[in-house]
């Protein structure tokens, strides 16, 4: 029996072990991100359906509340603001508390029973959002980008997190890979990854600073690159510190003006149509500041409500010294990393830019000066860190020529803590300690018969408790009765790869393993994730379909591919002109089938097309091309390297 | 100069040094099997033996750091990541504990301390029972001044507090701040003194651990003595970077 020329077995073993070896590097940036992977032995980035490498991380909701990501949710910013969010990353791992600063610049629209101490929520329309719920749907469309490109599922994944990020971002960013389907292999530094993209091009040896200046985050890191070994040495850097902080300003002019000038106050949320302008001039800052990166001067030309407009030119060095100050906020974290390296900027061999915000002169010029020499700018900015993201897949994945021996030993970016008598702060392991690293502390109880002992968990470097970043509090419990002082409670504080920290506990005495209770202070526990899961309960049949889908059309181009070939083979010669017409005809609605979502339809005409073509397998099997092929199909015989037709070298194998 | 090397016979030698591998039934290396590369369950060890090194505190560092990079190829989670869930969690198990020994061992402070904690020492720094004490009585931890620095510090300490109040008021006043500056100076170059000290009090230690593994008999009164030595040291060092510490927080307030 002839199988035609579809073998659906073999496409789809083929998918499942290149769906099981494909690791994503993903870059989820304030303002943009990517998904890339390793091409052979190069890292690329995969592009979305609209063939652009950056999907903007904007989340909006549609009437129908289905979320729009990405470019076709830009306009939703401000067609419809309250249904859109952008600059999410901001809120990762942040509670209500600590966001007042972000609120007064940032359209956020917060549920309104918020707790202090409660995960945030956003509001979209009349829905409400976590921001890991937003970020996954932010993952969701990167890893459709990648499935679609692939024409397979994607569920591994390596993300980026800025090195400055603490536990609660990470978590918070984990999480979100959670929720999206993902599985998250490794956080990764977004310094450090870019730093292996530069590296796996350099193949140099020597002291790299890679200066990162994002949308929202910047981060500075001094790496040794040793043989193939990516050691940080320190990093520093402000999770609060971007392109988006430029943009505020130059907002904020405008506003002013417009305030001044028009007697119009856009900054009151409560008149209609007032986010929808906000926006409007975000948009024209952002082309503005963008420009004044090349030109000398550029003009903002903004339609407001009622009718007006709003007209202004900012020379560039207007510009810069209104953003200097903004600027001069990653001069502390360049020293402080440099003074903890114990190196001084002549010691460093290069400067690596990372982010967009790097484009501007300015920024440029103050690198400059900070590390005294020119900085290295050939590594595009926008795209770097997930290129590195996907180098880092390929490690974990087990690594390829182009990365063998390549090894990242990271840092964790603050000192952790625990709380002590008197509210100070304990430091347990120091920044800049390379990960994993690992503390273990004592503790004993103070009364007869206790059986829990509380531990808060800080990070940060600050000498009090109520100064540094809260991570947890825990809950020793099952303590067997003994006398006061007597027991030895040995608790093991372990900072994984990911920057994440894990606790254990144990009595000694008893040797029982004390059971402990987290109390993530801003986080989701696991439950809460659970629940968030996107595509768990009442999407799995949306899904199901998706993946058909996306299998049928491989299946239909593998075997239109394959006709393709049998037309320019001997055998096609020998078919009737009323079976080419046939076959013709059965190709052509297989192309348009393939088209539309219906995975039947294009099962159905796949099937018609492998039946109608059976007669030209035959004819090509018993052809002089494919004496050597004989015993295969002709979708096996594809599946070798380089072309089957015959060829002058094809038979020429020495030993 | 100590040879270190992961080959570098210990005083007493690892057992686990003779089991095999659980995975390819090799004998194995301490941390990962030298026949099939795969990592081993950690074994409670302390770093100097972490890293095959006798408790010995002159130490090689570039040999040290090859150690460490050629371990961590080893046992690092990212190149374990596709191994099971228990080797997985060896792996970070062994990379955290190769981290702190490093980290450990390759600061000379942090080595000696770490050092004197192992002969039993609970050095002043590290007695969180001390400082808790004396936090939850109010009172101030019993510090000892050293001798030779009573007057220098008392002198210093009225001139901080001298800065201090001048800031308060919001006034200026450029030649107490050199004053203090100068003092600073002279406190960094004792530290560098100390170190000096230090190394030596090293050497002595060293000769004496050598000495005991040739078979030589070395009296507990004589192990206490160099550990004294040590410990005073390093007290004295201490109180001369709280100092230094206080210096600075005064100048940049």
């Amino acid at each position: 029996m002839h199988h035609g020329f579809c073998n659906r077995q073999i496409t789809q073993s083929l998918n499942r072990t290149m769906a099981s070896d494909r690791i994503v590097g993903i870059d989820l940036g304030t303002t943009n991100s990517l998904v890339a992977f390793m091409q052979g032995e190069s890292p690329v980035v995969i592009p979305g359906d609209d063939g652009s490498n950056l999907v903007p991380s904007v989340v909006a909701l549609d009437e129908n509340n289905q979320p729009i990501i990405g470019n076709p949710a830009r306009k939703h910013l401000t067609e419809t603001p309250e249904r859109a969010v952008y600059s999410i990353k901001r809120l990762m791992g942040r509670g209500v508390e600590d966001i007042q600063e972000e609120l007064k610049f940032f359209p956020f629209r917060l549920a309104e029973d918020l707790h202090p101490g409660e995960v945030l929520r956003i509001k979209l329309g009349d829905k409400t959002f976590t921001p890991p719920e937003i970020s996954a749907l932010i993952l969701r469309q990167l890893k459709r980008n990648a499935e679609r490109f692939f024409a397979a599922p994607v569920t591994k994944a390596v993300i980026t997190v800025p090195a400055y990020f603490n536990d609660a971002q990470r978590q918070a960013t984990k999480d979100a890979g959670r929720i999206a389907g993902l599985d998250v292999l490794r956080l990764v530094n977004e310094p450090t990854a870019a730093s292996l993209a530069y590296g796996l091009d350099k193949k140099q040896n020597g002291i790299v600073a890679v200066y990162d200046l994002g949308g929202g985050t910047f981060d500075i890191s001094i790496l040794k690159l040793h043989d193939g070994i990516f050691e940080v040495i320190a990093t520093n850097g402000d999770t609060h510190l971007g392109g988006d902080d430029i943009d505020n300003l130059l907002i904020a002019i405008a506003l002013d003006d417009t305030l001044g000038d028009l007697g119009l106050d856009l900054r009151n949320k409560d008149l209609r149509g007032n986010a929808g302008a906000v926006q409007a001039i975000r948009n024209a800052v952002i082309e503005a500041k963008i420009a004044l990166s090349s030109q000398p001067s550029a003009k903002l030309d903004i339609e407001l409500p009622g009718g007006k407009r709003y007209l202004r030119e900012i020379t560039r060095e207007q510009f810069e010294q209104l953003i200097q100050p903004v600027i001069d906020r990653t001069v502390g974290p360049c020293k402080q990393a440099l003074k903890d390296a114990g190196l001084k900027p002549e010691q460093i061999d290069e400067v690596v830019l990372v982010g967009g915000s790097t484009r501007i002169p300015k920024v440029r010029a103050l690198v400059k000066e900070l590390f005294q020499r020119v900085p290295h700018t050939d590594l595009n900015p926008d795209e770097v860190v997930a290129l590195g993201a996907a180098v880092q897949a390929n490690i974990l994945g087990g690594g390829s020529e182009a990365t063998e021996n390549m090894l990242l030993l990271d840092v964790t970016p603050l000192s952790l803590g625990i709380e002590v008598a008197g509210g100070v702060t304990d430091k347990i392991i120091l920044r800049n300690s390379t990960i994993p690293a690992s503390a273990t502390q004592h503790y004993t109880t103070q009364v007869d018969g206790q059986a829990n002992v509380a531990i808060h968990v800080l990070q940060g470097e600050r000498e009090l408790a109520r100064d540094c970043r809260s991570l947890a509090r825990f809950d020793l419990k099952g303590i067997p009765p003994m006398a006061a002082g007597m027991a030895r409670i040995e608790v093991r504080f372990l900072i994984d790869a990911n920057g994440i920290l894990n606790v254990s506990a144990r009595e000694q005495r008893s040797g029982k393993e004390a059971e402990i209770q987290v109390q993530p202070s801003y986080g989701l526990t696991d439950e809460q994730v659970e629940g968030m899961i996107l595509d768990s309960f009442d999407n799995a049949e949306e899904d199901f379909r998706g993946r058909q889908v996306i299998e049928a059309r491989t299946e239909a181009a593998t075997i239109l591919a394959a006709l393709d070939k049998g037309k320019k083979s001997p055998a096609w010669g020998h078919l009737t002109t009323d079976e080419k017409k046939k076959i013709a005809k059965m190709e052509k609605a297989l192309i348009a089938v393939k088209a539309e979502e219906d995975y039947q339809a294009i099962r159905k005409a796949i099937y018609a097309l492998n039946q109608g073509t059976t007669r030209l397998a035959e004819l090509m099997m018993d052809s002089a091309v494919s004496v050597a092929l004989k015993g295969k199909t002709m979708d096996e015989a594809d599946m070798g390297e380089g072309p089957t037709a015959p060829h002058p070298m094809a038979k020429a194998e020495f030993e | 100069m100590t040879n270190s090397s992961l080959t570098t016979i210990t005083a007493k030698p690892v057992p686990e040094e003779t089991q095999s591998c659980w995975s390819c039934g090799t004998m194995r290396a301490v941390h990962f099997c030298q026949a099939c590369g795969k990592v081993q369950p950690p074994s409670p060890v302390d770093y100097f033996t972490f890293f095959g090194l006798p408790r010995k505190l002159n130490l090689d560092l570039a040999a040290l750091e090859k150690d460490f990079y050629e371990l961590s190829r080893k046992l690092h989670p990212d190149l374990n990541a596709r191994a099971g869930s228990r080797e997985q969690e060896w792996s970070l198990q062994q990379s955290s504990l190769l981290n702190d020994a490093h980290r450990t061992l390759k600061d000379p402070i942090k080595r000696t301390q770490y050092l004197l904690q192992l002969e039993g020492v609970e050095l002043e720094e590290q007695s969180k029972t001390a400082t808790e004490q004396a936090r939850s009585t109010g009172q101030i931890k019993k510090q000892i001044v050293p001798p030779d620095l009573l007057e220098e510090v008392f002198e210093l300490n009225m001139q901080l507090e001298e800065l201090r109040m001048h800031k308060k008021m919001g006034e200026d006043d450029p030649a107490l701040i050199e004053e203090i500056g100068r003092q600073k100076l002279a406190l960094d170059g004792k530290q560098e003194s100390l170190l000096r000290e230090l190394e030596y009090d090293w050497k002595m230690w060293d000769g004496m651990i050598q000495r005991e593994h040739n078979g030589q008999p070395v009296s507990e009164e004589e192990r206490k003595q160099e550990r004294d030595k040590m410990v005073d040291l390093l007290n004295r060092r201490n109180y001369i970077r709280n100092l230094v510490r206080d210096v600075d927080e005064a100048l940049e307030n």
